[in-house]
């Protein structure tokens, strides 16, 4: 047996939802009655990121990976791997190509290919203890920034590294900062903006839960080189445990002196608290979030003047978001110099995707800037679930684009990805196979901003309905020749007239999907079909009668008792499509294939 | 003053720095549509029916909230910039009731001047429309939040000039509305009634209760006046028709209060018809209050004024003057108290 052991249980939103947290107990326990206390601690970490696996646990210092632990699979990882060093196969990863049992961390295909700054502690540490963060150089950033750097050169050193606001926009960080620096003000603010809501995306939730300390210290550097003794962090309350990690954090670096007055003695003075947003998605746009810090209606307004120069409560103030404050201690840890090596020129560092959808492997990927989406899809997202074939990604959310197959050796970075009509956005990569329906994929999209448009310029709040609604209607068949060319004039009119980037940006789905997947459109509203099969509406399920066998499996099975049809008097059976809700079980029953869906 | 050098439809302007677009372009006659605009309120940009194209800059930015700046290129009626107001205008359009010939607004009506203009037809995006009460429950507003095209302006004229705060955005999205908190009538809200609200909306939303009914724009002229309820000087338009007063409107040009009036001056002139009103200076006799002339009854004033003075003296006698007179009144007033009658006794009704 290993001294010194660590089972690390992923306690990620992911995992614990999955079951994870008795499994933490139920193990610290069995070690307990083996006696193992003193040589083998067990550690809720934040995700690890293989959220389609879950609840996994790893087993350190072997970089061992169980996947979909349960509760009774305890007992014999403790056993068999803990005392006699022998892996349980059966939890194992299977390698997607060799079918093989992989247990060693670096041998998964997943994580092998990822380059883990950002992500580096998550699921690594307990994100509840400060001395696991500065055990792994955990504030060290700051310290030299203290006392070895002053504010200009720290603003220097960010400059330098190319880091670009990970937010969605890509705007460079070190010039943001340098604006609110220049601003002459007896108050200056900064805000950490981790109001995630694009649909699919959980990379910020992640390192708040998982890693919070890294976004307080990332928050102290930009509060010394820009000015700032007070911060936010605007944390949406759909986030209940990134909240508790959060204030539990900064509890604990108030302790240790990183927060409050004189941090360290360097007479730097920094107060930060957490700010739950009451819900809308329009909040993560830098000018309503300050609005509804301020207490007022999150609504958007327009800019200039920009938060630099007039922000929370009319003072100076730096927004970025939780994945951007934490590249932070790494570059002031390691320098400009060693960040710059990863990535393209213009985009450099890391990007964290939050890999959903028609994937095999959902979970957290960190890759260098330029990695292509087909590395991320198929190397290290292993390709489409059910070996069904890949149709598009849709990336940035419901602001970025949907990119076809033939777009998938494109390098992800800021300017690539905006050239093709996406965006990299938050990082949310929504895969989608064959059976995914564009127009229903847009309609979606629509139906998302609809809801979310806060109602105060006109192209967003009457545009994105009557959009929704023209979608809508095409997804029944009841699409008219003309509506293409409305909907793109409407989409063009919309994204070029909107105040905020929530209506600028509330088009993209349709003008993506209208430039790739034209054809789709046109099939719905010429020949009132869906090409994927998966809008009902245009859906009809016949019966080959020379097919049919008479079983009546069909017809016992339908949910509205649609289906008629008699072996004595030697009736085939048939379907009544005025009364078809078309849910396709029929065709899923029927084990002669005499059921056809078209 | 720094002055700057803007083109706008190739024509070369001049205008002071910390001019908007929009600005620039009405001070050289170049027309551009605005909704959620209004000189006396700060801009929200929110309408986008004022947007342009300018050289060099994303998208088509809103006029009304961007500052010329020197060398700026600007077209207000190119092809893409028509177009996109026409869209934005059939958007408000295709949610907005087309009951315009029953609308107290026709024939002033900003949403309407500019369908015309732009060829509207409200066709193209049809689909879900707003249903909601007409808050009907006060003498003075007649609020109906399905005209309503949320500009935003009656906001911040509540704030901006009452600073009552009342009204703001509810709801979100297309189902956003405005008015007070927790979606009350106004007659259960704060509100003062002063109709700053109304005066600033664009459309049929708000408009004065009294004047429905009573006459087109076209049909009435309108008398700039003084108020007579009190001696702020506050002037408005008296709205005639027919020779008789059927209600007040805004003048904003208005040297003392702009936009801005009381519910006195902008919903009291029905007291002009009143019965009550006493239209002759009225003498007890007997008991019982007779009609007489102006010349019976100051002889009669100065007479028993006399003898009372002559009597028992000056300051036997005070006088209370009215908040109704103006500045000019008042000073007639205490001067005729000092100088005349020869006592300090004269106050006024507003001064506790």
């Amino acid at each position: 047996m290993a001294e010194n052991q660590r089972i690390l249980v992923c306690a990620g939103t992911g995992c614990a939802s999955s079951g994870a947290l008795p499994i933490i107990d139920i193990l610290k326990e069995e070690i307990k009655r083996q006696g193992l206390e003193g040589t083998v601690s067990v550690v809720g970490t934040g995700c690890q990121g293989f959220c389609e696996k879950g609840p996994t646990l790893v087993i350190e210092p072997q970089h061992i990976l169980y996947t979909r632990v349960t509760a009774e699979d305890v007992a014999e990882i403790v056993a068999q791997d803990i005392i006699k060093g022998e892996r349980v196969e059966r939890l194992l990863l299977l390698d997607q190509e060799t079918q093989k049992p992989v247990s060693l961390l670096s041998d998964i295909r997943f994580f092998a290919k990822q380059h883990r700054i950002v992500l580096q502690n998550c699921g690594v540490i307990d994100p509840k203890k400060i001395e696991d963060y500065t055990a792994r150089d955990g504030y060290q950033g700051i310290q030299k920034a203290l006392k070895e750097m002053s504010p200009e050169e720290v603003l220097e050193e960010v400059k330098k590294s190319g880091l670009r606001g990970r937010g969605g926009a890509g705007f460079p960080t070190g010039m943001k900062w340098g604006f609110c620096r220049q601003t002459p003000s007896d108050k200056k603010y900064i805000i950490c903006n981790a109001d995630e809501g694009d649909p699919g995306a959980f990379m910020d939730r992640s390192v708040l839960e998982g890693d919070p300390h890294s976004v307080i210290e990332g928050m102290l550097i930009g509060a010394y080189a820009i000015g700032a003794d007070e911060g936010y962090v605007y944390c949406r309350a759909e986030y209940p445990l990134a909240i508790k990690h959060l204030e539990i954090a900064i509890k604990q670096a108030q302790e240790a002196g990183y927060l409050g007055d004189n941090i360290l003695g360097s007479g730097f003075n920094f107060h930060l608290k957490v700010f739950a947003g009451a819900g809308a998605f329009v909040c993560g746009e830098e000018t309503a979030l300050m609005a509804s810090i301020e207490g007022k209606r999150g609504m958007p307004r327009v800019r200039p003047p920009f938060p630099a120069v007039s922000g929370l409560w009319g003072k100076p103030t730096n927004i970025n978001n939780v994945e951007t404050w934490s590249n932070i201690p790494h570059i002031l840890r390691n320098g400009a110099e060693w960040y710059g090596q990863f990535g393209t020129e213009k985009s450099k560092g890391t990007k964290i995707f939050a890999l959903t959808g028609k994937v095999n492997n959902t979970g957290l990927v960190e890759v260098p800037m330029g990695t292509t989406l087909r590395e991320i899809i198929f190397d290290i997202g292993g390709g489409i679930q059910n070996g069904k074939a890949f149709k598009a990604v849709q990336i940035g959310g419901p602001s970025g684009g949907c990119l076809p197959e033939s777009m998938l050796d494109l390098a992800v970075d800021y300017d690539t990805l905006t050239q093709a009509g996406a965006m990299v956005g938050s990082g949310g990569l929504v895969i989608m196979d064959e059976t995914t329906c564009m127009v229903d994929i847009a309609r979606y999209f629509l139906n998302f901003s609809k809801k979310e448009s806060c109602g105060k310029c006109t192209p967003c709040r009457e545009g994105t309905t009557r959009m929704y609604e023209i979608l809508d209607r095409i997804t029944k068949g009841e699409g008219k020749e003309e509506d293409l060319d409305t909907l793109e004039n409407l989409a063009l009119t919309i994204k070029e007239t909107s105040l905020c980037g929530l209506g600028q940006f509330a088009p993209s789905p349709i003008l993506a999907t209208l430039k790739y997947f034209r054809h789709e459109y046109e099939a719905h509203i010429r020949d009132h079909k869906c090409p994927a099969h998966n809008c009902t509406a245009l859906l009809s399920y016949t019966i080959d009668v020379e097919k049919c066998k008479m079983c009546s499996l069909c017809a016992k099975n339908c949910p509205v008792n649609c289906i008629t049809g008699d072996k004595k008097t030697n009736t085939p059976y048939v379907i009544n499509e005025d009364a078809c809700i078309k849910c396709g079980t029929c065709l899923e029953k029927c084990k002669f294939g005499a059921v056809s869906r078209a | 003053m720094e002055w700057l050098t803007i083109t706008i439809d190739g024509r070369e302007v001049s205008v002071p720095k910390g001019t908007t677009v929009l600005d620039a372009c009405r001070m050289n006659n170049i027309p551009i549509p605005t909704l959620c605009h209004a000189p006396e309120l700060t801009s929200a940009g929110a309408c986008r029916l004022c947007v342009v194209q300018i050289e060099g800059m994303r998208n088509l930015p809103p006029s009304c909230v961007t500052q010329a700046a020197q060398g700026m290129k600007v077209e207000t009626q190119n092809p893409k910039v028509r177009n996109a107001r026409k869209t934005i205008l059939e958007l408000l359009v295709a949610n907005h009731p087309l009951d315009c010939m029953t609308c107290q607004k026709m024939g002033d009506c900003s949403l309407a001047e500019y369908a015309y203009e732009y060829g509207v037809t409200g066709e193209i995006y049809q689909g879900e429309k707003r249903n909601l009460p007409i808050d009907n429950g006060n003498p003075f507003i007649l609020r109906d939040p399905n005209k309503c095209i949320t500009c935003g302006k009656c906001i911040k004229a509540c704030s901006e000039i009452q600073g009552k705060s009342i009204l703001d955005f509810s709801f979100r999205g297309f189902d956003t509305q405005v008015g007070p908190a927790f979606n009350l009538p106004y007659n259960e809200s704060d509100c003062d009634f002063c109709g700053s609200c109304v005066s600033v909306c664009p459309v049929g939303a708000l408009v004065e209760k009294q004047m429905v009914g009573k006459g087109r724009p076209w049909e009435v002229s309108k008398v700039q006046t003084t108020c007579p309820f009190c001696g702020v000087g506050c002037n408005f338009d008296l709205n005639v028709k027919d020779g008789k007063v059927i209600g007040v409107t805004s003048n904003p040009n208005a040297p003392v209060n702009g936009k801005a009036l009381c519910v006195k001056g902008r919903f009291g002139m029905d007291m002009i018809y009143s019965e009550n009103r006493v239209t002759t200076p009225l003498i007890r006799k007997d008991g019982v209050l007779v009609p007489a002339d102006w010349d019976e009854a100051l002889d009669l004033i100065a007479t028993k004024l006399g003898e009372i003075k002559k009597t028992y003296g000056p300051n036997s006698i005070a006088a209370l003057s009215s908040a109704h007179c103006t500045n000019e009144e008042n000073y007639l007033m205490q001067k005729f108290m000092r100088a005349v009658i020869g006592t300090n006794n004269i106050d006024h009704c507003a001064r506790t």
